[in-house]
């Protein structure tokens, strides 16, 4: 259980800046997501914790002390830093409990640590199986017990999931969960995939262009982004020029309360889709149906508003029918977060071609 | 490296000195023509028979239903096993009036075609059977996408092969010699032995080494050219077979043909000249003493190379780059050198500058570092992408310490490549003839120059035994090549 504090860490590739002065504090018991699109710093951002890389410059601290930065590099192997590689990296030629083992002294070795973390990981009693007889998943899974073993300061989990189908990755990423949590183990998980970092961290680091651009709860990054880019980063969002006027914000989608203190005058509000529900009644604005995403257990409803603006609905199967080319009538529920106008080139929403629809999925 | 430079650097010192004028005398004439003429001609033949052949029968035995498919590819590997100068003997003894260039040329092709094959059939036992589904569904026809996308795959594999046929013919000694076709290799060994002609020999020499060098670099030059061969991650899928129907018959025929004249040809001489030979009295003793020697020598060469080729194999693996690229190069420049260079340019530099080495089998141990030397490199640095950098990074972020992580898993990961490698070598020395030749302290007679000898004199049946023990022994590198080389895998799908 350590805290770790990254504070302006550069890391440079001959003319590529990986990480551009990444500031970053990862809580003791935690796990924390870096999240960002492919290219952003964040493999980088492992590398350089775990002491595989040095910086260029910065420096980082584990439990107040500097471990890289200033002119001081203390070798990976006295970091007491885990790594789980992206492809599991188990020993070949050693057995699944040798595996576990590694990183432990001989005399833990012999205790029963090795069946504790494998059972932790659900792996009880697979001890005696050589790496190639396991499964991805299992591999991964034990690659997982083997960083957790030897109770390092800290576990980076470095896309441990990407490369198992959907179906295995929620699994295997909630059990990955469970364990550290059982375990009392601080964790690092880099991820380019906003749905596992916003389900399984206890806190969200957005990085861009190897700049932290926000850090908060799951929760605090879905509904208060920083910024517009942030917002269509980590869900469907729905962006829309507006104007402030004693606190609500008028829309092509009515008037919309906004959320904080916000002064008068020209913004861009986010919207998220589940926010705007079917309704009918005073306020409620009518929309024609373009499109309609079946999901199973919600659907997006791709909607076009009588003034040509373009949005998107997420209802809950059921809910309504709906039929392409059909007309409804639409409010939006609950406040809408705000942006002022001008916020970053490129995230402007240009009224003459309607609002933007930013979404990852 | 220093090793693997010396006899070239000193060959164009010697050469440098013996001035213009006479090198110009040396170069000019009718002969030198005609001996380049032959020799690239030789490998220009050698080499096109041998992509045939080994692309040919690596499709066979790779991705048709061939019956026996399994037991062809083993049968077309063996080949590897003899010698050269070997299936030389062994045809010569068969019919003692078989000289000049088809038949020099036949022999070659018959043992070097594996070296085509072999990579080939890795190439298309590994290639990703997706790309050629795309192509049939886009419209292509069978023979369209045999060519198209299948060659293509295999085309780094084949050019690979080609270029190891193309120097090792330029190289070729034993065979040549035996069969008489005069080539440069050959002219150098009768310059030198017959006539002491230094400068002759020297200069004929650096010739071959031009020769050697362009057809390098012609090779490097069309590999940069849009040299693209993605594969993207996904599981590996077993290749699909193509149904021969009845042109299956004529296609087992074919291969049972290649091999009977590969390996029927001198097993069957061999065989008839054994019986005769080892009845004669006193044979098993000399043939031991022969062993001895062969043995002291070739671990001595294997030592010394594996010592020089670990941190050469380590770097190339480790750290790509340019600097490893041209390390790369010159080792191979060293591996293309023929024997007969290497063993005249180490006699001159251990008569001149090292004479404490010169008449001890070091000297010959220093040859066969050179001659060795890349396939230490390669056999190095594939054992040590056994031990990617991934793993030892995980190892030390659980708190090893680089030394342990080096015990604990490079090695145990690294050994058994490195071993293979060390036996590789070992192996191929044995078999070493030319440099072997001219560097053997006198009176020293390893297996090789035995056979040599016997073989110059027509004592064909006093040869046997040394040329029976010497295909032994060339088995056991060629077995593991073919083990490495994926060809005797279990079938990974059934036809699809």
């Amino acid at each position: 259980m350590s805290n770790v504090v990254l504070s302006g860490v550069v890391k440079r590739y001959g003319r590529v800046t990986a990480l551009a002065g990444a500031d970053l504090s990862v809580p003791s018991g935690q796990l924390t997501a870096v999240l960002g699109p492919s290219g952003c710093g964040k493999t980088t951002l492992l590398r350089c914790l775990a002491g595989f890389e040095r910086l260029d410059a910065g420096e980082i601290r584990i439990d107040g002390t500097r471990v890289a930065g200033g002119g001081r590099h203390l070798p990976a192997h006295r970091r007491s830093i885990a790594v789980v590689p992206q492809e599991g990296a188990l020993f070949p030629h050693l057995s699944v409990a040798d595996n576990v083992g590694y990183g432990l002294d001989r005399a833990t070795r012999r205790s029963d640590r090795v069946e504790e973390v494998l059972a932790l990981v659900g792996l009880a009693g697979y001890g005696g199986r050589m790496p190639h007889q396991l499964s991805g998943g299992q591999q991964q899974r034990v690659a997982v017990a083997r960083a957790l073993a030897p109770r390092p300061s800290v576990v980076l989990l470095d896309e441990p999931f990407s490369a198992l189908d959907a179906g295995l990755r929620a699994g295997l990423r909630h059990d990955v969960r469970q364990a550290l949590r059982a375990d009392g183990a601080t964790g690092v998980l880099v991820t380019h995939d906003q749905g596992e970092a916003l389900s399984v961290a206890d806190q969200v680091v957005v990085l861009r262009d190897g700049r932290v651009i926000q850090a908060g709860s799951p929760t605090t990054v879905y509904r208060e982004p920083a910024d517009p880019w942030v917002a269509g980063f980590v869900g469907d969002a729905v962006l829309l020029p507006a104007v402030v006027e004693h606190g609500s914000a008028r829309t092509a989608l009515g008037v919309v309360p906004v959320a904080g203190a916000v002064t008068d005058g020209p913004v861009t509000v986010l919207v998220r889709p589940e926010q705007v529900r079917f309704a009918t009644g005073p306020g409620a604005i009518s929309a024609t149906v373009l499109r309609h995403d079946f999901h199973g257990h919600d659907a997006l409803v791709g909607l076009r508003l009588a003034d040509g603006t373009r949005i998107t609905a997420r209802i809950l199967d059921g809910d309504v029918a709906v039929s392409l080319g059909g007309e409804v009538t639409v409010h939006v529920d609950g406040a809408a977060r705000v942006f002022p106008c001008a916020e970053r080139p490129g995230g402007q929403v240009e009224p003459s071609t309607g609002p933007v629809h930013v979404g990852i999925s | 490296m220093a090793v693997a430079l010396t006899p070239l650097a000193y060959l164009a010192v010697r050469t440098g000195e013996a001035g213009g004028d006479r090198i110009l005398a040396e170069l000019w004439t009718e002969r030198v023509g005609l001996l380049a003429l032959r020799s690239l001609g030789l490998a220009a033949v050698v080499t096109t028979a041998c992509v045939l052949l080994g692309v040919g029968t690596a499709f066979l035995v790779i991705r048709t239903d061939l019956p026996g498919r399994r037991a062809f590819a083993v049968l077309a590997a063996l080949p590897l096993a003899v010698p050269t100068y070997i299936a030389a003997f062994a045809w010569v003894s068969a019919m003692p009036r078989l000289e000049g260039f088809w038949p020099a040329a036949l022999v070659l092709t018959l043992c070097s075609y594996p070296y085509v094959l072999l990579p080939v059939a890795a190439a298309l036992r590994g290639a990703d059977p997706a790309q050629e589904e795309v192509s049939r569904s886009l419209g292509r026809s069978g023979w369209q996408t045999f060519t198209a996308v299948t060659l293509r795959q295999i085309r780094p594999a084949t050019a690979a092969g080609a270029l190891l046929v193309a120097l090792y013919v330029l190289s070729d000694f034993g065979a040549v010699s035996i069969l008489r076709a005069d080539t440069f290799t050959r002219a150098i060994f009768v310059a030198f032995d017959l006539g002491f002609d230094r400068t002759g020999a020297l200069v004929l020499s650096s010739v071959l080494v031009v020769l050697t060098v362009l057809l390098l670099t012609g090779e490097t030059a069309t590999r940069r050219r849009g040299a693209r061969y993605a594969r993207l991650g996904g599981a590996r899928r077993a290749v699909s077979r193509l149904s021969l129907g009845p042109a299956r018959w004529p296609a087992m025929v074919a291969l049972v043909g290649v091999a009977g004249l590969a390996l029927g040809v001198p097993a069957v001489s061999l065989g008839r000249r054994l019986a005769a030979g080892v009845s004669r009295p006193g044979a098993l003793p000399e043939v031991l003493a022969a062993a001895g020697n062969s043995l002291t020598v070739s671990l001595a060469g294997a030592a010394l190379t594996m010592l020089l080729a670990l941190p050469l194999g380590l770097l190339a693996a480790r750290a790509p780059g340019p600097l490893t690229t041209v390390l790369d190069r010159l080792a191979y420049l060293a591996h293309a050198l023929p024997g007969v260079v290497i063993g005249l340019s180490l006699i001159f530099f251990g008569i001149n500058v090292a004479y404490p080495l010169y008449q001890t089998r070091w000297l010959l141990a220093l040859a066969y570092a050179t001659l060795f030397l890349p396939l230490a490199v390669g056999a190095v640095a594939g054992a040590a992408a056994q031990s990617p950098t991934g793993l030892e990074e995980v190892a030390r972020s659980l708190g090893r310490g680089p030394w342990t992580v080096l015990r604990t898993v490079t090695l145990p990961l690294t050994l058994p490549g490195i071993g293979a490698g060390a036996a590789l070598v070992f192996l191929t020395g044995m078999k070493e003839l030319p440099a072997t030749l001219l560097l053997r302290p006198t009176g020293t007679d390893t297996l090789a120059t035995e056979l040599w000898t016997s073989t110059a004199v027509g004592a064909y049946a006093a040869a046997a035994p040394y040329a029976a023990l010497l295909v032994a022994i060339s088995a056991l590198p060629t077995w593991l090549l073919v083990a490495r080389s994926g060809l005797l895998d279990k079938e990974d799908g059934g036809p699809s």
